[in-house]
C-alpha cells in the first residue's frame, strides 16, 4: 500500500522522523543511543524520502490527501506535485548526508541534552517536509511555525552563552516578522472566498492590485526566511551560533523552503505573474548576491563567512526567479523555463555544497576548538578527509567546471543572454547589465573560497595546538562523502538533472522546455548551438594530465627531494608571516570600502605595546535596525505610561471606555 | 565527426603547445629591440622549459599533495582551453562540450588551483601572490565575461566557433560595440597574463610581483609546467582575441582542408602583429602600483559594459 502511493510513503517518512525524535526521549542523556542508532536511522529515512519523491517527480504523479487532524473543520490538505517532489528530493538527499554526519558529531556537554537535541532535529526535518506538502494556508503556517521554533531551539543549543541567546532571539524575531507577512499574503490570496485551501486560492481571480500586494507580501515574508538584504542580518548571527549540522540544515535546506514558498505563491497560486514583478526579486537578488559576497570576503569567522556566502547564493536564486518572472510575463516561455531551471538547479547545488562546507567547519571546530580563521591553518596534513572533501565543495561553490556550481551559473548566464529581447525599453538594457553583476559575483566567489580553504587547510598551522588536530570519524566521513558525491554527480550529469527540472518548470509555467543533447552532452537551447559536456571536458583534462605524468615519470624517471621553504636567505620563516584572514580580505575591504562600516585603531610609533585593531560591520545595522529598534522602544515607553500599576487608574480607564461607548451607542 | 575536424583539433592543440613559448619569446625579443637592449633568442623559453624538465624537483617540507597536483591541473586546463578556441578552424569536435562561458570557467579553475598551491607552503610571498592573483582575477574575469557576452549577443550564441563564423561572415561589418570590448579585452589580457602595467614578468622584487610570487616555491618539472601553462594562457588569450575581433582567415566548417592550410599563415601573421603590439604597450607604459590595479581593471569592466550598452542601444 505504501509503495503504491508516493504521498503516503512521504508521510510515513515524516512520521518516522517524528517517531525517531520522540524515541530519543526514552534515553535523553545517551549520546550513543541518539548518535549510533537514531541519527543513522533518520538518514536512511532521508534517502527513502529522496528516492520516493524522485520517482514521483519522474513519473509525473500528482496526489492529494486530506488528513483529518488538527482543529475541527480544519483538516490538513496535502498535495504532492512536481515542485514539492523536487524540494522533497532536496530535503531527503541533503539531510541524509547531514544526519550521518550529525550521528558522529554531537557530543556530551554541548548545552542541550542529546535526546532533546535529537527530537528538535527530527521535528525540524519533519516540519520542513510538511511545509513542502501543505496544500492549505492553515497547515502551511502551522508547519512553517514548527520549523521556525524547532530551528530556534537548535540554534540556541549552547543556551548558556549570552551571545548565542541573542543570536537566537534575532532569528526568531525576523522569522516571525516574515511569518506575519506570509500570513497576510494568504489573507490576500483567498480573495474574499474565506477558503484557505490552496485550491481555492488558485481559483480566486484577484484584481491586479491585490495580486501585486500578495506577491510583494510573499517576497517580503519568504525573503526574510531566505535572507534577502536587508532582512539578512540573522544569518551571520544564527549560523555561527548553531551546531554545524544545524547550520548545514538551515543553510542547505531551510533557506530553500523559502524559495519553495516564493515559487509556490508566484507561479502556482497567483498563476499569471505580471512581468514587472520580476524586477523586484531580480534587483533585490542581485544586490543581495553582491552584498553577501563582499561581506563574506572580509569575515574572520569561518562560519560567518559561509553564512554570508549563503546570502550570496540565495541572491543568485532570487535573481534567476526574478528573471524567470519577467520572461514569463512578456511571453518568452523558453528563456523563462531556462531561468527557472537555473534557480531550481542552484537550490539543489547549494543544498549539497553549502551543507558540505558547514559540516567541514564542524569537523574543524571539533578538532581544534577554533572558529577564528586567524588561529587555523595547515589542516590538510592533519585532517586529509575533511580537507579534500571540503575542496570539492569549495571548487563547486566557486563555480569551477566540471562541478555543480558551474552548471547553474552557466544556465543563469545563458538566460541573461535573452535579456536584450525583452520588449520594454530600458529593461532590455538593464537586464544584460545584471549579467555583469552575476559575473562579478561568480568571480568574487572564487576569491572568497580561496580565502576560506587556503586559510583553514593550507599553509602552516598558525597555532601550536593545531598539531593535535585529528581527522573526523567514520560516520562523519560518510556524511561528507555523500554530500561531496552529490556535488560531483550534479555537476557531471547536468542533462539528466535538467530533464527532471524541466518537468517542474513545465508544471509551473505551462510550457514544455525542449532539450537536445545526448547522455553526455547537455544542450538546453537546441536552436542556439549551445552545449556543455562536463564529462568530455573532465576526460580531456584528465587525458592531458595522464600524458604529462607519463612523460615526466617514464621518460625522465626522477624522484622529488624535500627541502626547507625558500626564506630569501634570511631564515626564521614562521607561521606568523603568512597572510591572515584579515590580510586576505584587505583588497576587498579597500575596493568596496563604501559598503562597510569600518572602525580602525592604528598604533602610533610611540606605543609600547602596539595594537592594531580593525572591526568591519554591516552598515544596515546602523542605518535600519538600530533606528527601528529605538523607535519600537520609544513607542513602547509612550505606551508604558498608560500602565500605572495602580488599580484606581485602571478602573478609571474602564469607566472612560464605558462612557465613550455609551456616547457612541446613544 | 569528419576526419578534417579531428585533424583540425589535434593540429590546434599541437600548434598551441608548440607555439606558445615561441610567442612569448617573440614578445620578449620585440621588447628588447624597442628598449634598445640586445635581444635574447626567441628560442629561450624552450630551452628554459627543457632545462627545468631535466632538473630534480625540490618540494618544500610541508607541501601537501595539492601542491604537486596543481601544476598538472593548471597545465591540463590550459591545454584543453587551447583546444576549444577556434584559432585555426571552427570545426572542432571538443567544442561541443565547452562554450565561451566554460572557457572563462576553465581559466577560473586554473587560477584557483594556482592560488591554492601558492598558499600551500605558507610563506609570506606565496600567500601575498595568491591574494593579488585572485584580486586581479576577480576583477578581470567579469570583464572578460562581459566581452564574451557582447559577442554572444551579436551572434545569438555562446559557442565560440559559431561566434567566429558569424563575425567573420559579416562583410567587414564594423560593430561599434566590439570596438569598446576590444579595448576592454586588451586590458584584461594584460592583467590576466601578468604583463605591464599590472604586473612585471621580469621582476622578482617582492613589492611588485604578483604572478611570480605564486610560483616561488616551484622547481624543476613543476615549474616547467607552470611556465608552459602561463605561456599557453597568453597564447590562448591572444587566440581568443583573434577569434572575437579579427576572425578572418580561420578555416570554416564548409571550406574543408584547404582552409586549414590557409589558416596557418593567417594565425602566424596575427601572432607576429599581436606580439609586437603587446611589446609596444609594455614598453610605453609604466607598471602601476598594486593598489592601482583595481582601477585599471574597473576601466576594463566599464569598457565592456559600455560595449554592451552600445550593442543594446544601436543593435549592433
Amino acid at each position: 500500500l505504501l509503495l503504491s502511493s508516493p504521498l503516503a510513503t512521504c508521510l510515513a517518512v515524516l512520521a518516522g522522523w517524528l517517531v525517531i525524535g520522540f524515541a530519543a526521549l526514552l534515553r535523553p542523556g545517551s549520546v550513543r543511543f541518539a548518535g549510533r542508532t537514531l541519527f543513522p536511522l533518520g538518514a536512511l529515512m532521508g534517502v527513502l524520502l529522496a528516492a520516493v519523491a524522485g520517482v514521483n517527480l519522474i513519473s509525473g504523479g500528482l496526489e492529494r490527501l486530506v488528513l483529518p487532524i488538527g482543529l475541527p473543520d480544519l483538516p490538513f490538505h496535502l498535495r504532492l506535485d512536481a515542485l514539492s517532489s523536487l524540494f522533497l528530493v532536496l530535503l531527503g538527499a541533503s539531510s541524509a548526508g547531514i544526519s550521518f554526519f550529525a550521528a558522529g558529531y554531537f557530543r556530551r556537554g554541548e548545552g542541550t541534552a542529546p535526546g532533546l537535541l535529537c527530537l528538535q532535529y527530527h521535528l525540524f526535518l519533519a516540519s520542513m517536509g510538511f511545509v513542502l506538502l501543505a496544500d492549505d494556508a492553515y497547515s502551511f503556517m502551522l508547519s512553517w511555525e514548527v520549523m521556525a521554533l524547532s530551528s530556534y531551539f537548535l540554534v540556541t543549543t549552547q543556551h548558556r552563552i549570552a551571545e548565542i541567546r541573542s543570536a537566537g532571539f534575532l532569528y526568531l524575531l525576523i522569522a516571525h516578522v516574515g511569518a506575519l507577512s506570509i500570513l497576510l499574503c494568504f489573507g490576500v490570496l483567498q480573495g474574499g472566498s474565506w477558503q484557505f485551501t490552496f485550491d481555492a486560492m488558485r481559483a480566486a481571480h484577484l484584481q491586479p492590485g491585490w495580486a501585486t500586494a500578495a506577491f510583494l507580501l510573499a517576497t517580503f515574508g519568504f525573503g526574510a526566511k531566505a535572507g534577502l538584504v536587508p532582512l539578512h542580518v540573522w544569518l551571520p548571527e544564527a549560523h555561527p551560533a548553531a551546531p554545524s549540522p544545524v547550520s548545514a540544515l538551515m543553510s542547505g535546506v531551510m533557506l530553500k523552503t523559502a524559495v519553495y514558498g516564493v515559487l509556490r505563491v508566484t507561479f502556482d497560486l497567483l498563476a499569471h505573474p505580471l512581468w514587472w514583478w520580476g524586477l523586484v526579486p531580480l534587483a533585490l537578488g542581485l544586490f543581495t548576491a553582491f552584498y553577501g559576497l563582499v561581506f563574506a570576503a572580509v569575515q574572520t569567522d569561518m562560519k560567518r563567512l559561509l553564512a554570508y556566502s549563503s546570502i550570496e547564493n540565495i541572491g543568485l536564486v532570487f535573481t534567476a526567479i526574478g528573471l524567470s518572472i519577467v520572461f514569463a510575463g512578456v511571453g518568452m516561455p523558453a528563456p523563462a523555463a531556462l531561468a527557472l531551471a537555473a534557480a531550481l538547479y542552484h537550490c539543489l547545488n547549494h543544498a549539497f555544497m553549502k551543507s558540505l562546507l558547514f559540516l567541514g567547519t564542524g569537523s574543524v571546530l571539533h578538532a581544534t576548538g577554533e572558529r577564528n580563521l586567524g588561529r587555523l591553518g595547515g589542516l590538510i596534513h592533519r585532517m586529509p578527509w575533511v580537507a579534500w572533501l571540503s575542496l570539492v565543495g569549495v571548487l563547486a561553490i566557486a563555480g569551477v567546471p566540471p562541478l555543480n556550481g558551474f552548471v547553474s551559473e552557466w544556465l543563469l548566464l545563458q538566460s541573461f543572454l535573452f535579456g536584450d529581447q525583452i520588449p520594454h525599453s530600458f529593461v532590455n538594457m538593464l537586464v544584460p547589465m545584471g549579467a555583469a553583476l552575476v559575473a562579478l559575483c561568480a568571480a568574487l566567489a572564487g576569491y572568497v573560497m580561496v580565502k576560506f580553504f587556503g586559510v583553514i587547510f593550507l599553509g602552516q598551522p598558525r597555532e601550536a595546538s593545531l598539531a593535535r588536530a585529528h581527522d573526523c570519524g567514520a560516520l562523519e566521513r560518510i556524511g561528507l562523502t555523500w554530500l561531496a558525491l552529490g556535488c560531483v554527480l550534479l555537476g557531471l550529469f547536468p542533462g539528466q538533472v535538467a530533464a527532471q527540472l524541466a518537468l517542474v518548470t513545465e508544471s509551473l509555467l505551462g510550457t514544455a522546455w525542449p532539450q537536445g543533447g545526448t547522455w553526455w552532452l547537455f544542450a538546453p537551447l537546441s536552436d542556439r548551438q549551445v552545449s556543455y559536456g562536463p564529462l568530455v571536458l573532465l576526460a580531456a583534462v584528465a587525458a592531458v594530465v595522464v600524458a604529462v605524468v607519463l612523460f615526466t615519470r617514464v621518460v625522465r624517471r626522477q624522484r622529488v627531494r624535500r627541502g626547507p621553504a625558500w626564506d630569501c636567505g634570511f631564515g626564521g620563516l614562521d607561521a606568523r608571516m603568512q597572510d591572515t584572514a584579515e590580510g586576505f580580505g584587505q583588497p576587498i575591504r579597500n575596493i568596496f570600502q563604501s559598503f562597510f562600516q569600518i572602525e580602525r585603531e592604528l598604533p602610533t610609533p610611540l606605543d609600547r605595546e602596539p595594537r592594531y585593531r580593525v572591526k568591519v560591520s554591516d552598515r544596515i545595522w546602523g542605518a535600519l535596525y538600530q533606528p527601528l529598534g529605538a523607535a519600537v522602544r520609544r513607542s513602547a515607553d509612550v505606551i508604558a505610561r498608560v500602565q500605572q500599576g495602580r488599580i484606581a487608574v485602571y478602573l478609571l480607564y474602564s469607566f472612560v471606555t464605558l462612557l465613550v461607548l455609551l456616547a457612541l451607542v446613544l | 565527426m569528419r576526419l578534417v575536424d579531428l585533424i583540425t583539433q589535434v593540429l590546434e592543440i599541437a600548434v598551441a603547445l608548440a607555439a606558445a613559448p615561441l610567442f612569448l619569446g617573440w614578445i620578449n625579443q620585440c621588447r628588447a629591440w624597442l628598449q634598445n637592449r640586445s635581444a635574447p633568442s626567441v628560442w629561450l623559453p624552450y630551452r628554459n622549459i627543457r632545462k627545468l624538465f631535466e632538473k630534480q624537483a625540490v618540494l618544500a617540507e610541508n607541501a601537501s599533495p595539492l601542491f604537486r597536483v596543481a601544476p598538472y591541473v593548471v597545465f591540463g586546463t590550459m591545454v584543453v582551453a587551447a583546444g576549444i578556441i577556434p584559432s585555426m578552424g571552427t570545426g572542432l569536435p571538443l567544442v561541443v562540450s565547452a562554450d565561451a562561458i566554460v572557457l572563462v570557467g576553465l581559466f577560473a579553475a586554473a587560477r584557483m588551483f594556482l592560488a591554492l598551491a601558492a598558499m600551500d607552503v605558507g610563506t609570506a610571498f606565496g600567500t601575498l601572490g595568491a591574494r593579488r592573483e585572485m584580486m586581479v582575477g576577480f576583477l578581470a574575469e567579469p570583464a572578460l565575461l562581459m566581452v564574451i557576452f557582447v559577442a554572444s549577443l551579436i551572434s545569438a550564441t555562446t559557442a565560440l566557433p559559431a561566434i567566429t563564423e558569424h563575425l567573420a561572415t559579416q562583410a567587414l561589418g564594423l560593430y561599434p560595440s566590439l570596438a569598446f570590448t576590444a579595448v576592454a579585452f586588451t586590458l584584461v589580457l594584460l592583467a590576466e597574463n601578468a604583463r605591464i602595467p599590472v604586473d612585471n614578468p621580469a621582476t622578482h622584487l617582492e613589492l611588485t610581483m604578483i604572478h611570480e610570487a605564486t610560483l616561488l616555491e616551484y622547481s624543476a618539472r613543476h615549474l616547467a609546467l607552470m611556465e608552459w601553462a602561463s605561456a599557453l594562457k597568453l597564447f590562448n588569450y591572444a587566440c581568443l582575441g583573434f577569434a572575437l575581433f579579427v576572425p578572418w582567415g580561420v578555416a570554416e566548417t564548409r571550406t574543408g582542408p584547404g582552409g586549414l592550410l590557409m589558416s596557418v599563415p593567417a594565425l602566424a601573421v596575427k601572432l607576429v602583429a599581436a606580439g609586437a603590439g603587446l611589446a609596444l604597450i609594455e614598453t610605453v607604459s609604466a607598471k602601476l602600483r598594486v593598489m592601482r590595479a583595481p582601477e585599471f581593471l574597473a576601466t576594463a569592466f566599464l569598457f565592456a559594459v559600455l560595449g554592451l550598452l552600445v550593442h543594446v542601444l544601436l543593435g549592433a
